[in-house]
């Protein structure tokens, strides 16, 4: 197991370089950050000069990816436009965006699991039919759309919750968008423990189990879900660092001062260091949680061993 | 096309439809209507014909469509999706870009039934002409996610070795880089505001997701005791691939292919509605919710008819895609 990890770890490594190099030629090559300090005017040519001076950015841009990424091992993100350090746009922004996903992780475990079971277990019945339009249609309605009429009904007309989140973001103001944040997924979660569920119900060691006697309820906890629920972790796993990115929609929607909202702040002004550092915390992040997936996977099927 | 002064000019019809047929996964499912139909419908349908011909997986899939009503409503709504796209003005005479900023967020008149739009444009053609974009966006992105993913992901899977291992980290790679994210990166940088770019995105950040199917149908696939015995038999690389493997890993790759069609056209919507992905003057389902959005407490009409428009077509390849993995997945038969 240990070198197992060390090895995934090792393998993470050019993933990562790979990944933050992207954004980085993305953000630095095709975009020009100091014409952008200037909005609409153009840059006085000596002024722009010293600037690009100072930002490190008349190296060439493997140069400048090396001396970012070292400034980063030491904690250092470089400062955004306004001044203000990236670290500390980090420390506001990220406790926020995780609050959310922790919202809608757990609804896509409890809602979706759930249905998920009682569905597969009556596959062909109405509810499962029912259930199974109902997914489709919530995978099919784009997020932006289920965001802005659940907060027009909910947040405006029914006044059951604010229509926007305050800057703290405290849990309960996030309930709402923490749904509408995870809907997609969990109708992916549901669909998916389905399939599972139902490709397992017919598998010997079900049918044993039920010829041994044991009650249903422990058939399909201690059976049928434990090796059912191994797809839908690892969908669970990754969608963390998708739940993550893609709340810039629902940031900007519920008007959640996290990280989409800074993040799309950041790209509309060509706001460099912002947007490199986020996405290279965002991309670590989301390695990280595959890794743990990957872990969990020998936890949940001990038939996987790693060596 | 009315006439030659089509305010949609970007886009070419013609090429609008060419690479997928007008269906999802095109070039795969073209090829599963040709198997289909090398054992035509006709002789082999009846308790496997007279001629006692075993049915091949593909024409037992088709005769499973053709009595499924989900797969034939979806394909119905998809035909027509197709038809309005290369012909909006065969059920609209108006034209999507007139502005009467006196009816600006009116509700239904006479020859309006939809009502206007805050610029005062008529919200029934702008739907109708919306559908262009959506369809070129979601065939030509997953047609070009479907050939350069299966083609990348099924000979990593085939061959193994080194080459998988550095196809598996660069789609790591792309896999990092979340979907809405790169997005808005890639396309805030682009000025062309033809949906070649936003197409062009699609395919580079969406193949690792065929790819990795691909690459586990094909090892999953080269794994049968027939691939073997066509192995021990001497036949080549290249026959094992075309002959044995490949039309038994297609089928997941055709599924997922059509369900992402329909996710592509929803992405496409979602960078549109956050300002990187098509600009006006093409005419977008996702630029008019994005419009429409400030308006929902007075205007509700400007959101909700391009919304539906949206989630309907979705909501069609998604089923279609969902129907089609019913009737080639034996193990849920």
């Amino acid at each position: 197991m240990g070198r197992y990890v060390i090895r995934r770890l090792l393998q993470m490594i050019p993933v990562f370089i790979g990944s933050t190099f992207l954004i980085f030629f993305m953000v630095y090559a095709l975009g020009d950050p100091v014409a952008a300090l200037f909005g609409d005017r153009a840059p006085d040519p000596a002024t722009a000069q010293r600037i690009r001076h100072d930002l490190y950015l008349d190296h060439s841009l493997g140069a400048q990816y090396l001396h970012y990424m070292k400034n980063i091992f030491v904690g250092d993100f470089g400062t955004a436009f306004n001044g203000e350090a990236v670290t500390s746009l980090m420390g506001s922004a990220f406790p926020v965006t995780i609050r959310l996903t922790i919202v809608a992780i757990i609804f896509e475990i409890i809602i979706g699991i759930a249905l998920g079971v009682i569905t597969g277990m009556r596959r062909g019945k109405p509810v499962d039919t029912g259930v199974l339009l109902l997914t489709l249609v919530v995978i099919s309605v784009p997020t932006f759309v289920t965001g802005y009429v659940l907060q027009y009904v909910f947040g405006v007309r029914l006044g059951w919750t604010a229509p926007s989140v305050s800057p703290g973001a405290p849990f309960n103001e996030l309930v709402l968008p923490g749904l509408v944040l995870a809907l997609v997924s969990l109708a992916y979660v549901t669909r998916l423990t389905r399939t599972s569920i139902a490709e397992n119900t017919r598998a010997d060691y079900v049918r044993t189990a039920i010829a041994k006697g044991l009650p249903r309820r422990r058939v399909i906890v201690r059976h049928l879900l434990r090796n059912s629920l191994i797809p839908v972790v690892t969908f669970i796993g990754t969608d963390i660092g998708a739940l993550m990115g893609g709340a810039i929609v629902t940031e900007r929607i519920f008007n959640i001062h996290g990280v989409g909202y800074q993040l799309y702040q950041g790209i509309l002004r060509n706001n460099a260091p912002t947007v490199v550092g986020f996405v290279t915390v965002l991309v670590l992040v989301f390695l990280l949680a595959n890794l743990l997936v990957d872990l969990l996977y020998a936890v949940l099927d001990p038939r996987i061993r790693y060596a | 096309m009315p006439d030659g002064n089509d305010p949609l000019e970007p886009v070419d019809p013609g090429q609008a439809i060419a690479p997928g047929g007008g269906y999802g996964g095109g070039m795969d499912l073209a090829a599963s209507d040709a198997q289909a139909l090398e054992h035509p419908p006709g002789t082999g349908q009846d308790a496997g014909g007279p001629t006692g011909k075993p049915r091949s997986l593909w024409s037992d899939a088709w005769r499973d469509l053709r009595r499924n009503p989900v797969f034939i409503i979806s394909a119905l709504i998809i035909l027509f999706l197709v038809f309005i796209a290369i012909w909006p003005g065969s059920i609209t005479t108006q034209d999507p870009l007139k502005a009467d900023l006196a009816r600006s967020m009116d509700g239904p008149a006479p020859g309006h039934p939809f009502g206007f739009d805050s610029q005062g444009r008529d919200v029934y053609t702008r739907m109708v002409y919306g559908a262009r974009a959506s369809v070129t966006v979601g065939v030509c992105a997953t047609a070009g996610v479907v050939i350069l993913g299966s083609v990348l992901g099924g000979l990593a899977g085939f061959f193994g070795g080194w080459w998988d291992a550095i196809l598996s980290r660069i789609s790591d790679v792309f896999f990092g880089i979340p979907v809405i994210l790169g997005g808005l990166v890639f396309l805030s940088v682009v000025t062309n505001s033809t949906v070649w770019p936003v197409i062009g995105f699609m395919v580079l950040l969406g193949w690792p997701q065929i790819a990795r199917i691909a690459r586990g149908s094909v090892i999953t696939a080269r794994q049968n005791d027939y691939v073997q015995a066509a192995r021990a038999l001497g036949a080549g690389n290249r026959r094992m691939l075309v002959r044995h493997i490949a039309p038994n890993a297609v089928a997941p790759v055709i599924v997922v292919g059509t369900i992402a069609l329909g996710t592509y056209i929803a992405l496409e919507a979602t960078l549109s509605y956050l300002g990187v992905g098509l600009k006006p003057p093409t005419v977008s389902w996702g630029i008019d919710i994005s419009d429409a959005s400030t308006e929902i407490r007075d205007a509700p009409h400007m959101l909700l008819w391009p919304a539906g428009a949206l989630s309907l077509t979705v909501l069609a390849f998604i089923m279609l895609g969902d129907a089609v993995r019913d009737a080639l997945d034996p193990k849920l038969r």
